[in-house]
């Protein structure tokens, strides 16, 4: 009984995005018929499923290459905001330097910096783009780590002072684990977006064997389908992304999400 | 030796400036060895403020306050004393065992030993099957003695307490204050206790000290006199609702005609 509930309140949840997305597809694949649209101006969505089993390798092999620079720049961009928001909390100095470059950096349209970039490294490197993911990452993790090392129980700080704690036991023991749901809601957040700035950092010149180059040289071309392709792919990325980042958060902050649902 | 003694203190917030508030003045207490002392008083009459001033969580503006023959200073840097709060103030991240070890890590004590003190403390506040669960799992009276476990793990003579029970129901409380009274029995702890509900404070209490506000002071003190051994009959006996009749006049300041005087002025 438990358990037929239990598959049922799933059902509930899985199901109408299911329903919703199907309609959407079915919906396309009539009006392109009806209408006799040409395919070079949209595809059928059958003519982008045929392209996708086509050459799968063509459209993973894009997706890894932009899948893994998105990955690095997050990674790298939560951990930097992540060292960079404590040590702005523990030292006034570095918060007074690091806090004023934070927001410049934020303000600079992401274009010029992945022109000054790619201009900094080789032809063929990856380097600018997953340094343009990281700078993004960097800016959303800073602030919400920031925010979280300031949100305090104050409860948990008289208790901390009724102990005579160090600052640096307060810092390793209450401000640092009270970020985690902050770091985890700001990984989340940034996920989808670092998947993107890897994608449009690719129009930027550099090689040209991520989705986004592809995807820029496809769409312009007659294969209007296998563009598509390659944009289903980067949907996939992305989601993949959002999943493992929720799940993620999920596994490290258990009470958030008893808070989150009751 | 007093546990605590609180001689000629007083306290201002905000001096010189506009809002300036007169939060204790002119304040004495002195608290026995294994003594349990009730602070009751309506809100702003600074019960809270002159806890935290035995804790050396803030410091006077006048006079002094020692514990245990030291400064509230010294006594807070070597932890003379727990303490609970209203809101438990448990760590999420961390099991009922390590909330409670929290103090024990901080003095420095190896893993072996905070292992065997939180068992202790545990079976103590009768919580042992729970020790892996997480506080967020419990209820908020376990929560609460949790957090009474933590404040005692460290042994200390002195536990101050800030209306621990005033965000539990009923019936948790009244459980609460049975558990509490037992728990003071069997370690010999001296207690200060923040409390604004009449019965808890004489039920609780050898001793009710009944503050009043602008300027908070200290207006009466009511020996209770209801023995050691008090269990639910007690809370059933005359003398203790005479006792609880004693604090409500207090309370008022005056005598019931004077305030039904003063509420005519209104």
């Amino acid at each position: 009984m438990k358990f037929t509930a239990r598959v049922r309140s799933s059902l509930a949840v899985i199901l109408p995005p299911i329903v919703l997305g199907v309609v959407f597809i079915a919906l396309w694949q009539a009006w392109v018929e009806i209408k006799d649209v040409q395919p070079f101006v949209i595809p059928k969505p059958s003519a982008i499923i045929d392209a996708l089993r086509e050459d799968p390798d063509l459209v993973v092999k894009a997706s890894v290459v932009t899948g893994v620079n998105a990955l690095v720049g997050l990674v790298l961009g939560s951990v930097i905001g992540f060292v960079a928001a404590v040590l702005t909390n523990r030292y006034r100095l570095v918060g007074d330097l690091v806090n004023p470059l934070a927001v410049t950096v934020a303000a600079v349209p992401a274009v010029v910096i992945v022109g000054v970039l790619n201009n900094m490294y080789a032809l063929d490197s990856q380097i600018g783009r997953r340094l343009m993911v990281t700078i993004a990452v960097f800016f959303i993790v800073f602030v919400q780590v920031a925010k979280g090392l300031r949100h305090n129980n104050p409860t948990q700080m008289e208790l901390m002072d009724s102990y005579a704690a160090t600052p640096r036991q307060v810092l390793l023991r209450v401000r640092i684990p009270n970020t985690m749901p902050f770091l985890f809601t700001a990984i989340r957040t940034a996920a989808p977006i670092a998947v993107i700035i890897a994608l449009v950092s690719e129009y930027f010149g550099g090689t040209q064997d991520g989705l986004g180059s592809k995807i820029s040289g496809t769409l312009n071309g007659s294969n209007k389908a296998l563009g598509f392709a390659y944009v289903v792919g980067g949907s996939i990325v992305g989601l993949l992304f959002f999943a493992g980042s929720s799940l993620l958060e999920y596994l490290v902050v258990p009470w958030q999400r008893r808070r989150v649902h009751g | 030796m007093e546990a605590v003694r609180v001689a000629g203190v007083s306290k201002v917030f905000n001096q010189g400036a506009v809002n300036q508030v007169d939060a204790l003045v002119d304040i004495d207490l002195d608290v026995r060895k294994g003594e349990f002392v009730s602070l009751i008083g309506p809100s702003g009459c600074g019960k809270s403020t002159l806890l935290r001033l035995i804790a050396d969580l803030i410091q006077p503006t006048t006079g002094e306050v020692t514990v245990n023959g030291k400064t509230a200073h010294q006594a807070r840097l070597d932890q003379d004393y727990g303490m609970a709060f209203q809101q438990s103030g448990l760590f999420d991240w961390r099991t009922v065992e390590r909330n409670i070890e929290l103090p024990l890590e901080l003095k420095g004590w190896d893993k072996p030993k905070r292992r065997a003190r939180s068992a202790e403390m545990l079976t103590l506040v009768k919580l042992t099957e729970f020790s892996q669960h997480m506080p967020w799992q419990l209820s908020g009276g376990m929560q609460q003695r949790v957090a009474i476990a933590r404040a005692l793990a460290a042994h200390p003579e002195l536990l101050l307490m800030d209306e621990p029970f005033g965000a539990l129901d009923e019936m948790t409380r009244e459980h609460m204050q049975a558990e509490l009274l037992r728990i003071c029995r069997e370690t010999g702890t001296t207690v200060v206790f923040v409390t604004h509900s009449i019965p808890e404070a004489v039920y609780l209490a050898d001793r009710v000290v009944v503050m009043s506000p602008r300027p908070g002071r200290i207006t009466a003190t009511v020996d209770v006199g209801l023995g050691r051994d008090r269990n639910e009959l007690t809370r059933e006996a005359t003398e203790f609702y005479d006792r609880v009749t004693e604090v409500r006049e207090a309370l008022r300041g005056t005598h019931v005609g004077d305030v039904v005087a003063g509420l005519e002025d209104r």
